[in-house]
């Protein structure tokens, strides 16, 4: 039912783009899809403060942009704090007449690497000041932009140009830091995971976030080809199976209160997510099992927070 | 009328912060610049000034918060010392480079390590190019009155730079003074509300801050470029209006006994009131000495500069940084450069002096010229020492 849903109602969202084609994003990548959808959801009425990364260098070589929406650059590791000012800016100059009274809102757009990484402080500050803003974590779970190196995103296992696999080590050694649940712990209204694999679903956490005054936080899995050695026109099946498989469970926590949004009475084996993604090929049998095990625990806790709501 | 009041120069620079109708502040704490942002976040409280004010997390999202309003169109405001300006000075290269009339009050102090809270200019010394007009004051009177003149040259759609007023710390930010206060109708007139070229607002959606390839960098940065050093007319003309509504008028470069003098100190900073004591001393013992002060550090006022020394035979140049393993003091570079070209040129003898806040006192700078004197009188005409170091 869900998946007809998702299908069909695509189609009656709005024909107009805010985040222009003609882009240079390689074929396939789901960040583009990810960061276009956020778009279409919020309409014109916006600001956006962009991190360094993919996102920004496909978008916006001197003299192009494919922003029809304003949409400032400013440095990587600092999104969340421009973001404040340009929410703070707007604020003051309204209250003193100097701009119209109108609903803008502001958005905070940055990678994994913009996010998890280097900008981390920068967002924990803003959330805990709790300007009124949107921040958009698009997690293709490395640093694409600079060459597929490892972030605190990178899943374990998964092989980067910083996290290769070897003869001494399999990739990544590190378990996947849970980025949402460090923006629930700053008490913010609302904080979301989605994936462009589910539209529908993104569009309507990017909708309410937009509601929700306060700081809002929405973390995004992005499929992102080049980086996970994957076929481009598999990207919205893996993005699908991320979910199904309970990699990327979609879920949102509202007032601190946890909601499993679509729950699978049975996760489909990781194996069928890894085996289409050159990252995870040189995986052993016993380290897919101990993937699965984390998994299997980590989808279970997070059923028991949805049962309890906390 | 204008009064005049005794208060802590940091007081001063608040108040004028105040006056001026910054629309955001945003900054963090440290030694010695927290008595600008506590009194600003006092102001603020008491509701005396309708301003949103932030004390954030560090001073990289203190100034990148203000780039971020300053973006919208918002009058923005921040401050710092040594380390903060180390960590935000990343954020000082991109808020030129997009061209935002933000206000940065600099209380100048040691860059670690060993740390040290005291008084030098190593700090703004690290950002000497990051494209921000720059000012050094020497006294609580002259912040006070960059705040205005900053804004007023900044926001001026022919310039449209970030601004830094460099101020002593301690030695200006801690000390009281007198300072007359200009009346709000006064300087409401003189600093209108800002009006922006560009601001980030939907109704006409722009982009900033996009990446350039090689085949346009270099045609940013000349423009970047001609626009900071086309903006010395602009600089006179808001000092001459400044000093037509106040009294006090202000130039690049000041002079003090100098048009007769062999021998010149070259100061920049609060040290110049010290220095010009010891010129007046020196005087009376028959000595031709005189003493050049600068006050613009950027864009550096090469002509200014040329005419107050080129007569003279001997400068000494006073350094309050040191460029390790270079050429001794930037203050002393900038003078070499300046003159260079002149088939007739003075003698330049370089000292850093006052490192980290070691007191300079009227003769020390009577020992330095002496020593300078002696030594290009023996032929080191482009020496550099360190003062007064134990050995
Ligand atoms: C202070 C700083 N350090 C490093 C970089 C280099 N850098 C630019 S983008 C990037 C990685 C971006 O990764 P992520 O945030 O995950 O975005 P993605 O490109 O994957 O979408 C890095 C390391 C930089 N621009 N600034
Ligand atoms: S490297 Fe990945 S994230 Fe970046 S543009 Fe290509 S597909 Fe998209
Ligand atoms: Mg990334």
């Amino acid at each position: 039912m869900m998946e007809n849903l998702n299908v069909f109602a695509v189609r009656t969202l709005t024909q107009k783009e805010y985040f222009a084609p003609g882009h240079r994003s390689c074929q396939g990548c789901a960040e583009a899809l990810a960061v276009r959808l956020v778009c279409k959801a919020l309409g014109r009425n916006i600001i956006i403060a962009a991190a360094t990364g993919c996102m920004e260098i496909v978008s916006s070589p001197l003299p192009f942009t494919s922003w029809r929406v304003p949409w400032f650059h400013c440095a990587f590791e600092n999104t969340a704090a421009v973001a404040s000012g340009i929410e703070v800016g707007l604020k003051v100059l309204m209250r003193k007449g100097r701009i119209p009274q109108k609903k803008i809102v502001t958005v905070g757009m940055a990678g994994d690497g913009g996010t998890a990484d280097i900008g981390l402080q920068a967002l924990s500050g803003a959330l805990e000041r709790g300007h009124d803003f949107i921040y958009v974590c698009t997690d293709n779970e490395a640093y694409m932009n600079t060459g597929i190196q490892r972030s605190s995103s990178t899943p374990f296992g998964a092989s980067t140009t910083t996290s290769p696999a070897g003869k001494t080590k399999m990739g990544q050694i590190t378990w996947k830091k849970n980025m949402a649940a460090i923006a629930a712990a700053h008490n913010i209204p609302y904080v979301a995971t989605a994936c462009p694999s589910y539209p529908m679903d993104l569009i309507q956490k990017v909708k309410k976030a937009a509601d929700i005054k306060g700081a809002a936080y929405l973390h995004i899995l992005s499929v992102c080809p080049t980086g996970w050695r994957s076929a481009p026109d598999l990207s919205i099946k893996l993005g699908r199976l991320a979910v199904e498989t309970g990699t990327f469970p979609l879920y949102e926590v509202e007032h601190g209160r946890y909601h499993l949004n679509i729950d699978f009475p049975k996760l489909k084996p990781i194996k069928e997510y890894m085996k289409l993604q050159g990252r995870f090929r040189h995986l052993t049998e016993e380290m897919i099992e101990e993937i699965q095990a984390r998994i299997n625990h980590d989808y279970e806790q997070l059923r028991e927070r949805d049962k309890r709501g906390f | 009328m204008a009064k005049r009041v005794g208060m802590e120069v940091s007081i001063a620079a608040a108040e004028a912060v105040k006056q001026a109708n910054v629309d955001v502040i945003s900054a963090y704490p440290i030694t010695p610049q927290t008595h600008i942002v506590e009194h600003l976040s006092e102001i603020v409280a008491n509701g005396e000034m309708d301003a949103e004010f932030f004390c954030v997390e560090s001073e990289h999202s203190a100034m990148s918060i203000c780039i971020g309003s300053e973006a919208t169109g918002a009058r923005s405001f921040t401050c710092t010392s040594a380390q903060g300006l180390a960590l935000m000075a990343e954020m000082t290269y991109i808020a030129s480079g997009l061209r935002l009339p933000i206000l940065m009050i600099v209380a100048n102090r040691t860059l670690s390590a060993p740390l040290s809270i005291w008084n030098d200019h190593s700090d703004v010394m690290m950002i000497r190019d990051c494209g921000w007009v720059q000012y050094f004051v020497e006294n609580g009177q002259e912040v006070y009155d960059h705040v205005f003149i900053s804004y007023r040259l900044g926001e001026d759609r022919k310039v449209l730079f970030p601004v830094i007023i460099n101020m002593d710390g301690f030695v200006l930010s801690h000390v009281i003074e007198p300072i007359e206060l200009i009346e709000q109708e006064k300087i409401d007139q003189f600093l209108p509300p800002y009006q922006p070229l560009h601001q980030l607002h939907p109704d006409k959606p722009i982009t900033m801050g996009a990446f350039a390839l090689p085949a346009i960098f270099a045609e940013t940065k000349k423009a970047q470029e001609v626009a900071l050093r086309g903006a010395m007319p602009k600089i006179l003309e808001v000092w001459k209006a400044f000093g037509d509504m106040t009294g006090r008028y202000y130039h690049p470069v000041e002079t003090y006994k100098a048009e007769d003098a062999e021998t010149l100190l070259v100061t920049m900073g609060s040290i110049g009131e010290t220095a010009s004591v010891a010129v007046d001393q020196m005087r009376e013992e028959g000595r031709s000495v005189g003493l050049v002060k600068i006050r613009l550090w950027r864009p550096f006022p090469f002509e200014a500069l040329k005419q107050a020394t080129l007569h003279a035979k001997n400068l000494v140049v006073i350094d309050r940084a040191v460029s390790v393993g270079g050429p001794g003091g930037p203050v002393a570079s900038e003078v070499k450069a300046a003159i260079y070209g002149e088939p007739i040129r003075p003698s330049i003898y370089n000292f850093a002096a006052g490192i980290s806040g070691r007191d300079v006192a009227p003769f020390d700078f009577i020992k330095m010229i002496d020593k300078a004197e002696i030594e290009i009188e023996e032929g080191n005409k482009e020496g550099f020492e360190i003062y007064g170091v134990r050995e």
